[in-house]
């Protein structure tokens, strides 16, 4: 393959790449941290938080009283897909009472076109 | 001496024991409300680290404020009378910012069972738009060092303080804590001051309701942002009450009891 003015294939390959260059800078990730009652996806939502890449949202400390969803599987059902789930680890021997960070943390996208897709 | 009258009653230390934080609404005056915002703007004169708290501020209203008899009262319960000063700030949130501030605790991870306090003095009226400084119940035990917590935003149970003018809290030093956005135009102002206790934590309240019977439904507290480990929580909280009460064996709801009870170290029966 080489690149030429009169080449079909060249020409597909370049629309293909701005085609997807284009779709890639009009869409950006939103990221919705869920925290859950038990590792359990159906339990209840206990803390979360918000992270908007399209600009549009810049949430922060304390702005909501109740969780956007009622559990991670209520977002799932509302297009966000889980994109990094808790490992579970046992407690090391010493620490088994000891509390420290939410365990159940579950990280969810969603791609959003920003202004102008 | 402080007066007994003065001291928190045990019901109180429970509830510090489940929330890590008490609020004593209007508890100062207007005039000294009034006085030590002024103050406050035109700076208060910094300690030395563990200088005793009771040589700081002979002239100052912020002086006359933790002199108070109410607020020598919490001290004296929670961390003796004769407290060390660690460190106090006067904490300014601009008019019209609008994002909260992230969660954090005021240490590194303080695996001590003593504990320090923080006194928060708002000596104006902070209503929800003003922010107030928002508390999380429940989370002083969490081993985390300071901003670890900074990613979480929001929580089941979280609160804050909204108050009228004279308005204090005091709250162990593990408490997770963040200040919320001012959305009025005139500048927020709380005080904040950090004393070290110099003598065993140990019943400095006043005991008379020891043994009162809603004690153990108060250190049995759920606040739901914790999910499932309400009971490694209430836990803590027991052996934060063994260790405040001397009583070694008390329990709630038999956590502790089930888990010391080791028939193998009985000696047997012939």
């Amino acid at each position: 393959m080489h690149k030429g003015a009169d080449c079909p294939v060249w020409d597909l390959i370049l629309y293909w790449s701005e085609f997807n260059e284009d779709m890639m800078t009009q869409l950006r990730q939103k990221l919705l941290v869920l925290y859950a009652h038990s590792p359990d996806l159906h339990s209840q939502a206990v803390a979360w938080s918000l992270y908007d890449g399209t600009g549009r949202d810049r949430s922060s400390s304390g702005d909501g009283e109740e969780p956007p969803y009622a559990s991670v599987v209520a977002a799932m059902q509302d297009g966000w897909r889980v994109v990094q789930f808790p490992q579970q680890h046992p407690a090391y021997p010493g620490m088994e009472y000891n509390t420290s960070y939410l365990k159940y943390e579950y990280i969810l996208e969603k791609m959003e076109e920003i202004d102008g897709g | 001496m402080v007066d007994k009258q003065y001291l928190l009653n045990t019901k109180q230390l429970a509830q510090f024991a489940a929330d890590g934080f008490l609020r004593f609404d209007e508890l100062v005056d207007d005039e000294l409300n009034q006085a030590a915002c002024a103050e406050m703007e035109a700076g208060v004169p910094r300690g030395r680290a563990g200088a005793p708290l009771a040589e700081l501020w002979p002239d100052a209203v912020l002086g006359r404020v933790v002199r108070l008899p109410e607020i020598q009262g919490i001290i004296a319960s929670l961390v003796g009378a004769d407290p060390l000063y660690d460190h106090h700030a006067v904490h300014t949130v601009a008019a019209n910012h609008e994002h909260g501030q992230i969660w954090h605790a005021d240490a590194i991870i303080d695996t001590r069972l003593h504990f320090d306090i923080q006194l928060f003095y708002f000596a104006h009226d902070t209503p929800r738009e003003m922010g107030g400084t928002m508390f999380l119940p429940g989370s002083q035990y969490r081993r985390i060092s300071e901003s670890d917590i900074a990613r979480y935003q929001n929580f089941l149970g979280q609160a804050p303080m909204v108050c009228k003018a004279g308005t204090v809290a005091v709250a162990h030093h593990g408490i997770w804590h963040c200040a919320q956005p001012n959305l009025t135009d005139r500048q927020r102002y709380m005080f904040k001051l950090r004393l070290n206790p110099t003598v065993r934590q140990k019943r400095l309240w006043n005991t008379d309701d020891i043994d009162d019977p809603e004690i153990p439904g108060l250190l049995n507290a759920n606040h739901r942002w914790y999910g499932n480990e309400v009971r490694l929580e209430v836990v803590n909280r027991i052996k934060f009450w063994r260790f405040l009460t001397g009583d070694e064996n008390y329990d709630v709801s038999y956590w502790l009891s089930r888990l010391e009870n080791a028939p193998e170290n009985k000696p047997q029966a012939a």
